[in-house]
């Protein structure tokens, strides 16, 4: 099927502003994301294809794992409880909630939040739930969606940001300075963590042998948010579990390097179970949820290695469709590389609707040259490609390969291909009628073709000396 | 729900032909060399924790300076570390509580408590749930300092962890809460301390 990929149309319609913003964002990340890794350690990718092997032993055995950490965390005190579905995972939430008669919470930064649209559903059940981060509280103001992994407002500037401030009411005028913004945030959150009466969290590693969530912020919001409430929920997905604590300084040391150029991300920390009896501070009752919703699909998959991601971002950092296209216009929770391959698996019902992601890629490899957990990405989208083809899921492709495929594969055809792309210079094909050359070579100039010649050469070349 | 989870998980697995077993490591392989350079422990804390924009202190003169010059003279101080700091604060003039009252949340410009530990490794200071006197006073105040000493510094990430202990909440600060979410520009203070102190007492 001749046509663009929906990807090439939403790249083709972002605004510069946005794009711009996009692709400086996501390069500053990965420039110093190199430094970091590089000045530190000697040999960093040994560390990654130990997390990797880590993470593969974990996940081929995550029944033992989940039940240990399920054991440990009831031990001290934790309530936990099981979601098969995103429907399951928002009731789970809402009755904890009812149970202890909350009405106002705040929430830290969670992927799985965000993979079930637990905000829209808490406020409509007479819930207010506001976001912490800085970054999703102004995605919240804008009922925009995130489209970075790390940087949820990659997409936005300031301008963008101090409009939202002034409508919504969080500031009386129109002030575009980072620090102006940051510091009224500041104030405005500041108040409603304190009239809060629950909190909820994701985690980023849940420790088997001690049930221990690590969970990681740069701002402080899940610590602040905790601190003056009684009830803290965690949404944990299953494939968060890690065997043993100490495993936790290999990821540690791993994420915050991948993430943000960071050795360790500002405020990490360490929970399993209710606060102290003697800690004025901090939540009674500590529930954890933990959420399939599709991971065992995955983990049934040939795209299991996808579980072992530890929501860094890097691959989105580095992905040069990611950088034109941005996090939206791969249309799910999981925008880049690892959305392309994690989103059409996850969300299995809409498999034949985001079958085009695998295709938004030139498999590069860039994504994979920079995973902390070594998944390889261009491999899992080329199975993805695999299982659309064989249930007959045709999505547009920018250039069809049918016919390469032919000549590739026979050494004779492509001989006589070669000599006759010659006839090529001579005709007007920057004028002929078809849409997708022509949107192809609206960008570029192609070069005269030398067809032959270098086999003509070769056959002809004499060696001047023997090796 | 939770047996269907788990009932999806071992037929997913049963397929499998070989499960990955659990790779035997040595530790050091995810030490930072060039960051453990030295060998006394509170001096490659100060250096990596000033690396992460922290300020490390040994004396309380020094707080009280500080704190007179950045004009933050009222606070919160742990009652069990008033007399060895907080008193010295009040005879130099500035007030200091040793209850922390949530509705003035924002009367206090500095905190002090008490760390559990730090992290040479990577400039971290602990704090933990069992032996801190409150976690709001460590993050609301603009200016936070915790109380350390010596013998509780961890040369290595590795080795905080091994002391993680029995402790139900345990948190690590490396530096001030900050973010780069507007445009990337990095700003301290967001929601909790723009300023982390450590004092070595």
């Amino acid at each position: 099927m001749i046509g663009t990929q929906l990807i090439d149309d939403y790249a083709r319609n972002i605004s510069d502003e946005k794009q711009q913003s996009v692709i400086s964002g996501s390069a500053a990340g990965t420039n110093k994301r190199y430094q970091v890794l590089h000045k530190d350690y000697p040999d960093p990718d040994a560390i990654r294809k130990l997390a990797a092997s880590i993470k593969d032993h974990t996940l081929h055995h995550l029944g033992d794992y989940l039940a240990k950490a399920e054991q440990a965390l009831v031990s001290r005190g934790v309530n936990v409880h099981f979601a098969s579905t995103d429907e399951d995972a928002r009731q789970t939430i809402l009755s904890i909630l009812q149970g202890h008669g909350v009405t106002q919470l705040t929430k830290s930064k969670s992927m799985a939040a965000e993979e079930i649209h637990l905000n829209p559903f808490l406020i409509e059940n007479g819930v207010e739930c506001l976001e912490s981060d800085l970054g999703e509280f102004i995605i919240q103001l804008d009922g925009d969606e995130p489209s970075h992994i790390v940087k949820p407002i990659i997409h936005k500037n300031r301008r963008e940001i101090a409009r939202t401030f002034q409508r919504e009411g969080i500031a009386a005028d129109y002030n575009d300075d980072p620090e102006t913004i940051t510091r009224r945030a500041r104030v405005y959150l500041r108040e409603k963590y304190m009239q809060a009466q629950a909190g909820i969290t994701g985690a980023n590693f849940v420790c088997a042998d001690t049930g221990r969530l690590a969970l990681i912020t740069n701002e402080g919001n899940s610590r602040f948010g905790m601190a003056p409430v009684g009830v803290h929920i965690a949404l944990v997905g299953i494939e968060k579990i890690i065997p043993q604590e100490k495993d936790l300084a290999v990821f540690l040391n791993l994420l915050g390097r991948s993430a943000t150029g960071q050795q360790l991300t500002v405020y990490t920390e360490f929970i399993n179970g209710p606060k102290s009896a003697n800690q004025p501070d901090g939540p009674e009752h500590m529930h954890v949820v933990f959420m399939d919703n599709g991971r065992t699909d995955v983990l049934a998959s040939n795209c299991k290695e996808i579980l072992r991601c530890i929501r860094c971002g890097a691959c989105q950092n580095v992905c040069p469709v990611y950088r034109q296209a941005s996090g939206h216009a791969y249309r799910s929770t999981y925008g880049g590389p690892v959305g392309a391959v994690l989103s059409p698996i996850l969300f299995g019902s809409r498999f034949p609707e985001l079958a085009d992601l695998p295709k938004a890629s030139s498999l590069c490899g860039a994504c994979n040259e920079v995973c902390p957990v070594d998944i390889p990405i261009p491999d899992l989208l080329l199975r993805l490609r695999d299982k659309a083809h064989r249930a007959h899921i045709h999505s547009p492709a920018a250039i069809p390969m049918s016919p390469f495929a032919v000549l590739a594969t026979s050494p004779s055809l492509w001989r006589t291909a070669m000599t006759m792309s010659k006839a090529m210079n001579h005709l007007p094909i920057q004028v002929a009628p078809i849409k997708p050359l022509q949107d192809w070579l609206g960008q570029r100039t192609l070069p005269d073709s030398h067809g032959g010649d270098f086999r003509k050469w070769m056959k002809n070349h004499k060696p001047t000396h023997k090796p | 729900m939770r047996d269907a989870i788990f009932a999806k998980i071992e037929s997913a697995n049963a397929a499998l032909k070989t499960k990955a077993a659990y790779p035997d490591y040595d530790m050091s392989l995810v030490h930072s060399l060039p960051k453990l350079e030295g060998s006394d422990l509170w001096e490659i804390f100060s250096r990596n924790f000033k690396y992460v924009n922290g300020k490390t202190m040994t004396s309380v003169g020094e707080l009280v300076d500080f704190l007179k010059e950045t004009k933050q003279l009222h606070g919160y101080c742990d009652p069990a570390l008033y007399d060895a700091i907080g008193s010295q604060l009040a005879g130099a003039g500035l007030t200091v509580e040793t209850e922390y009252h949530r509705d003035r949340y924002d009367d206090y410009q500095f905190g002090i408590t008490r760390a559990t530990g730090a992290i040479a490794e990577s400039g971290t200071v602990i704090i933990d749930d069992d032996r801190t006197s409150s976690r709001l006073a460590a993050l609301s105040p603009w200016v936070h300092v915790a109380v350390l000493d010596r013998s509780e510094v961890h040369r290595t990430i590795p080795d905080a962890i091994a002391a993680f202990g029995d402790s139900s909440n345990i948190i690590w600060c490396t530096g001030p809460s900050k973010t780069a979410d507007v445009e990337g520009i990095l700003i301290e203070g967001v929601h909790g301390p723009g300023e982390q102190i450590a004092l070595l007492l």
